[in-house]
């Protein structure tokens, strides 16, 4: 295959993944638009085989065409058989490899170039790998907090801000190491700072400000993949990656905006928040906690009821549960409305998808610029695992971790009922002093028990 | 006429510029619904560094590289294939299924 025919076919991969990332802008062709980027992915996939060695068969084609059955033996299960609560993570995951591929892929090229790389392509080989292994090991950490493997607060160590700057003065160093002066050592320090403070760079951001950095990482492999599109010469490569770049880019600083965060506060906060002495101690003041037949009580004499899902009704598969007592709530002709938080969830969008899945009427989610005018009128805002998202100290409390986050104003409604599993405070790890308020009832246990619970009292009224 | 062609790093240039306004472009209004599914599907794209990872498995010279780059082609396909996979499952639930399917799409 020429080079002509070649490059031919890779521009119109190319324009199916514009195409693709285009589609995925509006819901009604997303679908479609992500077919297409599968679509060109497969072209690009199979022309590489016809071109890569003028026609012949490639060298190792045996073992590349393994390695890449082995690949989709791994990758489709995981993808097919995830949790669509757990799915934020998978992306962190998937986003993490691809970024130790790019990586890869540019630290044997240098090798194989060995002293006849020009200084461009090494500094662009040098690009690759450091933003490649940072964004492999800062997904893996990312990956961890979401999994809940390890903490989901800020991690803060003594020394944290200078360990930090001294390692990717180490990174920039060694970097300038391997352009100055080539060979492999110099690349494996690189790669392995880089891999250092990939982790270092995640593990004091909080866990509520995870998905930006998902994202932020999500640019970067992009950006990597272009970088080592210009050491392969391959213009799609180039294209693709730069699409990913600019857009993820985009895309983060859109997600930061939904959460009302600056993308900086985001990165760096933990290092400039005070920490938050109360959380995690167990708070002595008392709460009001109700049984199932009063909250059904509560519900079936008011006229309108918000309910606020979060993170605890997924982990709880409460999402057909509650979907039940909203059109119970509804035969009795009491007015029900889903308040979406953007970030409600672990990502923007996420509890929409899960909604989604039990069937919610699309027409009663109604995202958060809508919904807070209306609480005033609402008698009964029915909280399901969400704390973060409803928690006032956003608005009250300079300097915790999600202040400046925009929320669910619930505290103007007639009642509040948090359905929670005790009172362990939510993601971003903050006290609610919403749950210690009069208005407020609680009802402690498993969502989707306390929920059926609740359905059933309810009928039976 | 000109005659002289665009000299390669020019046109990389070119291409890479022009990709980031093409880039900036298509996603600049997206609503927070779509946040999370857009990512995944941009995540799916850069999967597509599978055709460097092929390229260089085949012109790998010693063992180590070519270990190297097959690892490089596992990841690259995980990235790539998965991503479409899961965005895919994802944007499934945007579009109204017919309440008769409702339990199967539930598994637990």
């Amino acid at each position: 295959m020429s080079r002509n025919l070649y490059d031919l076919i890779g521009l119109a991969a190319g324009i199916c993944f514009i195409l693709a990332l285009k589609g995925l802008s509006s819901p009604k062709s997303a679908r479609r638009g992500n077919l297409i980027g599968a679509v060109g992915a497969t072209i690009a996939t199979i022309i590489v085989f016809f071109y890569a060695n003028d026609g012949e068969a490639l060298h190792n084609q045996n073992l590349i065409l393994a390695a890449i059955a082995f690949g989709v033996l791994v990758g489709v299960p995981a993808a097919r058989k995830v949790q669509m609560t757990q799915m934020p993570q998978l992306v962190a995951l998937f986003n993490g490899v691809g970024g130790g591929a790019a990586a890869l892929v540019a630290i044997v090229e240098y090798l194989k170039l060995g002293d006849g790389a020009t200084t461009a392509e090494v500094i662009a080989t040098v690009f690759t790998v450091i933003v490649g292994c940072v964004s492999f090991s800062g997904s893996i950490i990312t990956f961890m907090k979401l999994q809940e493997l390890m903490t989901t607060r800020p991690v803060i160590f003594p020394f944290g801000r200078q360990l930090i700057a001294l390692t990717l003065i180490g990174v920039l160093a060694s970097g300038g190491w391997v352009i100055s002066s080539g060979g492999s050592t110099p690349l494996l320090v690189n790669g392995l700072l880089s891999l250092l403070f990939g982790i270092l760079f995640v593990l004091p951001v909080g866990g509520a400000d995870v998905p930006i950095v998902i994202s932020l990482l999500n640019a970067f492999t992009g950006l990597t993949v272009a970088a080592s599109g210009y050491v392969l010469q391959t213009t799609l490569l180039i294209v693709a990656g730069t699409l990913v770049g600019a857009s993820g880019t985009i895309l983060t600083r859109l997600m930061a905006d939904a959460m009302g965060r600056s993308l900086f506060g985001t990165l760096f906060g933990a290092f400039t928040a005070k920490a938050q002495a109360s959380t995690g101690a167990v708070d002595a003041r008392p709460v009001k906690s109700g049984s199932p037949d009063d909250v059904a009580i509560l519900l079936n004499y008011s006229q309108r009821v918000v309910i606020v899902p979060g993170f605890g009704l997924a982990v709880a598969q409460a999402q057909h549960t509650v979907r039940e007592l909203a059109d119970l709530l509804a035969s009795k002709g009491i007015e029900v409305a889903y308040g979406i938080h953007p970030v409600a969830g672990r990502m923007p969008g996420h509890m929409n998808v899960l909604l989604a899945e039990a069937n919610v009427p699309y027409e009663q989610l109604v995202e958060m610029e809508e919904i807070n005018p209306t609480f005033p009128q609402t008698d009964v805002v029915l909280v399901v695992g969400a704390n973060d998202v409803v928690n006032p100290a956003a608005k009250t409390t300079p300097g915790c971790p999600i202040y400046g986050m925009p929320i669910l104003d619930v505290a103007l409604a007639g009642n509040v009922i948090f359905l929670k599993r005790s009172m362990r405070p939510g993601f971003a790890g903050i006290e609610n002093e919403l749950l210690y308020e009069a208005k407020t009832t609680l009802l402690f246990g498993d969502a989707k028990d306390s929920l059926t619970k609740v359905v059933s009292a309810l009928k039976a009224l | 006429m000109v005659t002289e062609v665009m000299s390669n790093e020019i046109a990389l240039l070119a291409i890479f510029l022009l990709s980031i306004f093409v880039g900036f472009e298509v996603v600049s209004k997206v609503s927070t619904t779509l946040h999370t599914p857009l990512m995944s599907g941009a995540n799916a794209i850069h999967g597509v560094i599978l055709v460097g990872a092929i390229v260089v498995a085949d012109h790998a010279n010693t063992n180590l590289e070519l270990g190297l780059a097959l690892a490089a082609v596992i990841l690259a396909t995980i990235n790539m294939v998965g991503g479409f996979v899961v965005t895919d499952r994802m944007l499934q639930m945007f579009k109204g299924k017919p309440r008769a399917k409702k339990d199967s799409g539930e598994s637990k």
